[in-house]
């Protein structure tokens, strides 16, 4: 039974932000004809993902209304492409922070009129949207925060500030004592820079509730991968996906409210024995390169091919929810020194030395109960392309079979991608 | 009887095996309804089960074929029955190249397959003939008459056409860029087999490795020997009957 679904249009709102509304009239449709093959052909998809299916259905319009509304009544809007974006002092302002769009080969084309073409897919698709006007978050931000992780990150921010205001936070490539201090500066400049578009100071007790409210949407997240873990799962790994996506652009308590909704559906799977695919699925963990919405590429060849996706290491992924921040800062200081030391937990490849990333792999390999894992980046990244070596080194080391991927939006390699994951499960099953 | 049939992009090859043999094989061209083209070739056979692979082998499946591999799993099955000792495959077909890494007791551990690019395959080599005006035959044959004197550096099929050009536009012979392309190819296979990590017997499969000249640069690039089936492109396809024979 084919569920109805419609990624919804409102051309009136798309006017108002001064979108090439002509061009994006073809995105929903496009978009609900990719959800409704990769998405909805599941079977005995938990009932709960209603709510989730709603959240992409009202991705260009409902959703946009509530943050429209939001800086209406003069609460900031700040995009962003990174898990380093300080998001609890964006909530203490009472402001919205949102995932932009970059995820897409449509703006690809735009961008490279300007940026090389052998730069990272995202940050081309991300400047492609934002010049064309194709992205109605893009549309609605006060400013975008961008950080130092990368070359075409730090270098792109340079022009995208041309077009909107951009708000560079320097991330360490360490993490000595002398890096914290760096970084505790940045985040109080961030700070400042918020406080800025509300015109006010951010105070203990709203940073406090900050923290509280970030801490429980990752609690949820936790929760959610570990129930995901069960083997066998009642989740299928593309909905996994969808929902660590969707943690980017979702009203932070509505959206923890919901996965516990989901997780509380998920333990009864669980106990009654109902998972999403038969027992003797093959499991396989990716890491690596974050996946922005609409990138499901890999997760839909995968399952399709016959296993399931068990676990994300990734900034979309486990990377965003792993670690919360410590509750017993008192004053400001403390407080923002607790908050850095959590951001500084997490182990993108742009640090180095980065071996801690290497045992958090082998950590959620573990826990998920996966049989295989496929490694994941985005072409020309190069210190996750990089990393790989580490990873592929430690996989040896444990017996775990491993599989590296480039890949980027287009779907020219699709074929060979099918191939080469197919040839992976066949590995894992022997 | 069971059959093997490798829907490839350039080829479409069927072994027919029964009881581990090679009864016969057949390799034509592939059209643009590889399926069609496919069944034509099974309808004078009455086979107990057929496999496919190679990447027509889902059309293959909603078709005709009961079970489909993969061409990594076919080429393991196929290159191991021929030569027990095979530690390792690099496989060069139409459209990709790839190396296989199998345990001692042939079970695939590894696998690498080139870049989305023609670069390092069958097809890359039709063009670079076709920029010199040779045939494939008389492309490795001419390369096997000089000694390397200039070098092609790009391993892209677009630049190293235009490298082609620039070449004989300065006057050096065809034979001598075809000896340079060569070069050129086994440098880059050479790699791949590298990265994977060269163990035991190497087993050469695919049509690509009908080119004598290759096949001694790459032996040589190694300091190996390499071994070469009679059939190099049949070697998916009868796998790929290999994998029905535990199959009821």
């Amino acid at each position: 039974m084919e569920k109805n679904f419609t990624v919804k249009s409102d051309t009136n709102l798309w006017q108002r932000l001064d979108m090439d509304v002509e061009r994006f009239s073809a995105v929903p449709g496009i978009l609900t004809g990719a959800y409704q093959d990769i998405f909805l052909s599941q079977s005995n998809r938990p009932a709960a993902m209603d709510y989730f299916d709603s959240m992409v259905e009202n991705i260009y319009t409902g959703r946009i209304d509530e943050i429209l509304a939001a800086k209406a009544e003069g609460r900031p809007v700040i995009g962003t492409f990174c898990v380093y974006v300080p998001e609890e002092i964006i909530q203490a302002a009472g402001g919205v922070c949102i995932g932009l769009c970059g995820g897409s080969q449509l703006t690809v084309p735009d961008a490279e009129k300007i940026l090389p073409r052998t730069i990272c897919p995202m940050v081309k698709s991300a400047f492609g949207f934002k010049i064309s006007n194709m992205c109605p978050l893009f549309q609605a931000v006060d400013f975008v925060y961008g950080e130092t992780t990368c070359d075409a990150k730090k270098k792109t921010w340079e022009l995208l500030d041309r077009y909107v205001p951009t708000h560079v936070m320097e991330i360490p490539q360490r993490k000595l004592e002398r890096d914290k201090r760096l970084w505790i500066e940045e985040v109080k400049d961030f700070k400042a820079a918020v406080e800025k578009v509300i015109g006010s100071t951010i105070d203990e007790g709203a940073l406090k509730q900050g923290v509280a409210t970030l801490n429980a949407k990752r609690e949820a997240l936790q929760r959610l991968n570990g129930l995901r873990h069960h083997n066998p799962s009642p989740i299928s790994g593309r909905d996994m996906l969808l929902i660590q996506q969707i943690a980017f652009y979702d009203v932070p308590e509505r959206f923890t409210e919901k996965v516990h909704a989901l997780c509380d559906e998920l333990e009864i799977r669980c106990q009654n024995n109902n998972p999403v695919a038969p027992p003797s699925t093959p499991r396989i963990m990716v890491s690596g390169t974050p996946m922005a919405m609409p990138n499901w590429k890999l997760h839909n060849i995968i399952e399709k091919s016959g296993a399931l996706v068990v676990n994300e290491e990734s900034c979309i992924g486990t990377r965003y929810y792993k670690d919360t921040i410590a509750t017993d800062g008192t004053s400001m200081d403390d407080i923002l020194e607790k908050l850095t030391e959590r951001y500084m937990k997490i182990d993108c490849s742009c640090f180095t030395p980065n071996d801690d990333r290497i045992d958090q792999v082998l950590t959620e390999y573990r826990a998920s109960g996966a049989q295989g894992l496929i490694d994941y980046c985005l072409q020309f990244c190069h210190t996750y392309n990089i990393e790989a070596v580490k990873l592929r080194e430690a996989c040896e080391r444990e017996g775990i079979p491993f599989m590296a991927i480039e890949s980027d939006y287009s779907p020219e390699d699709v074929g060979q991608l099918q191939t080469r994951i197919e040839a992976f499960i066949e590995q894992i099953q022997g | 009887m069971d059959i093997g049939i490798d829907l490839g992009s350039r080829a479409i090859k069927l072994a027919v095996v029964e009881e581990g043999r090679l009864l016969s094989s057949m390799v034509v061209g592939s059209s643009f309804e590889p399926h069609k083209q496919a069944q034509q070739l099974l309808d004078s056979y009455q086979p107990r089960l057929v496999a496919a692979t190679g990447y027509g082998r889902h059309l293959a499946q909603k078709h005709f074929a009961q079970h489909v591999i993969t061409e990594i799993k076919a080429h393991a099955l196929g290159a191991r029955r021929l030569f027990p000792g095979c530690r390792t495959i690099l496989d060069v077909g139409g459209q990709d190249s790839k190396v296989i890494a199998l345990d001692t007791a042939g079970k695939v551990v590894q696998f690498q397959m080139n870049d989305k690019c023609a670069a390092g395959t069958g097809r890359f080599m039709e063009m670079m003939a076709a920029s010199l005006g040779y045939s494939l035959d008389e492309f490795s044959r001419a390369a096997g008459r000089v000694g390397e004197t200039v070098a092609i550096n790009s391993m892209c099929a677009v630049f190293a056409e235009s490298e082609v050009v620039s070449l004989r536009n300065r006057g050096v012979a065809p034979e001598v860029i075809a000896r340079a392309i060569h070069r050129s190819i086994i440098d880059r296979l050479g790699t791949m087999v590298e990265r994977i990590g060269l163990q035991g017997e190497l087993v050469f499969s695919g049509g690509v490795a009908r080119n004598r000249v290759l096949v001694d640069l790459l032996a040589q690039r190694l300091r190996q020997p390499v071994q070469v089936p009679e059939a190099p492109e049949i070697v998916g396809a009868y796998g790929a009957a290999l994998h029905l024979a535990g199959i009821p």
